[in-house]
């Protein structure tokens, strides 16, 4: 069987900052330590004027391309993930295959996901290695959640950076790689985390511009979350999903070096790892001054936690994402 | 499970209620500087404790400790 794996991780970080001080600043409520207590967050990355999640995307490739060195010419697949598309029409994988040069040989399709738009991504990718269609495909993830938080929203506000992340998934043919996925759906939350007026459904019109006018507008929409039925929704689905990811993948808790969640926050990382019985320091957390950058969040902590060796080769680790939808996926990625 | 057990649990979960001040009939949003973190902190406990996973709709229908107690012991 021709095995997948994760040749390269890169991510971008725009440079503007939002600091607890920030926000402390203008709400006056939660003092600077209050919120980083609550949530694991000291500082978020924040959009330039007029950048969205394509252009975020398209950074973190070039940084791809020049920290692993990767040959763009030997892309054969191009996949793009966000919450946050340039157009309705066409798909922003099409503009992202000329922007970055890749050749006109090659396939390229959005994928419009959001907490778990990373692994679910990757289940793609890997299809697409095994059945032999592809050799080297790029998987973009950025979201920029900063555009739809109405400024007055603190729980938000403390929670969410925006960034990319760019992946190589490339063929391999030894043991190492990407393991068997499992993969959940529940649209009947949906309404618990959605960006409301936000496209065809529900589009913005003038009585919501007019409404939004001092805040800006809001319009790209406005992201909404019951925070308890999120959590909630977290600690009834992600321990059932890690341990059908470990019977799947024929493994026990013992057998992973690190656990990489989707970094929805410090608090929920913390409860996952009670309930689990999982010690801290094997659940990843690289959440205090990123927060939780939706779609690109796993794919920067594989980034980071390489970085840092705390992965390293030889090692067994678990991933796993999930959140708006709801929509839950993870694997076991061999290094 | 007792309520008396389950009371110490929650005043040894959040960490500034000083322990021996809840009761039964406490309600539960009237504690000091009660917060939509205290909410998940409790939805966690009963989770972690009690193999119970509360919804959002659930503790918002409880209002004392007593009820989220009862509620606990029904769905467990």
């Amino acid at each position: 069987m021709v095995a997948a794996s994760i040749k390269a991780v890169s991510y971008y970080l725009p440079s503007e900052r939002l600091t607890n001080e920030d926000l402390f600043a203008q709400f006056g409520t939660l003092s600077p330590a209050e919120i980083f207590k609550r949530v694991g967050v000291r500082e978020r990355p924040i959009r330039g004027k007029g950048q969205i999640g394509s252009d975020l995307a398209f950074e973190s490739s070039l940084v791809l391309f020049d920290e692993h060195g990767v040959d763009k010419a030997e892309i054969d697949f191009l996949l793009f993930c966000t919450e946050g598309l340039d157009y309705k029409g066409p798909a922003t994988a099409c503009i992202m295959q000329d922007r970055l040069g890749l050749n006109k040989g090659i396939g390229a399709m959005d994928i419009p996901m959001g907490c778990a738009g990373f692994t679910n991504g990757l289940a793609i990718a890997k299809a697409l290695i095994a059945s032999g269609q592809s050799k080297n495909v790029l998987l973009q993830t950025a979201d920029i959640p900063s555009s739809v938080i109405h400024p007055g929203d603190l729980d938000l506000r403390m929670l969410f950076g925006d960034a990319g992340a760019s992946a190589l998934i490339s063929r391999c043919d030894d043991q190492f790689g990407i393991g068997n996925f499992v993969m959940g759906t529940d649209g009947s939350g949906a309404e618990n985390l959605m960006v409301k007026r936000s496209n065809t459904r529900t589009p913005v019109d003038t009585k919501w511009l007019e409404e939004h006018k001092a805040v800006g507008g809001l319009e790209f929409g406005r992201m909404e979350m019951n925070g308890l039925e999120i959590f909630s929704f977290s600690m009834r689905e992600v321990p059932s999903l890690v341990n059908d990811i470990l019977a799947k993948n024929n493994l026990a808790l013992e057998d992973v070096d690190l656990f990489v969640f989707h970094q929805a926050n410090a608090f929920i990382l913390k409860m996952l790892a009670r309930k689990l019985r999982i010690d801290n320091e094997k659940v990843y957390n690289c959440m205090e001054y990123i927060g939780n950058t939706v779609s690109a969040s796993v794919p920067i902590a594989l980034a980071k936690a390489s970085k840092e060796g705390k992965i390293k080769k030889g090692n067994t680790v678990l991933i796993a994402a999930f959140g708006i939808g709801y929509s839950w996926s993870g694997t076991i990625i061999k290094y | 499970m007792t309520i008396e057990d389950f009371i110490s649990k929650l005043e040894a979960e959040f960490e500034d209620v000083e322990p021996g001040t809840l009761k039964a009939e406490t309600s539960f949003r009237d504690i000091e500087d009660w917060s939509s973190m205290h909410a998940l902190i409790v939805i966690a406990l009963i989770d972690t404790e009690y193999d119970v996973i509360l919804s959002g709709t659930d503790l918002q229908a409880a209002n004392t400790i007593n009820d989220l107690f009862e509620l606990v012991r029904t769905k467990q």
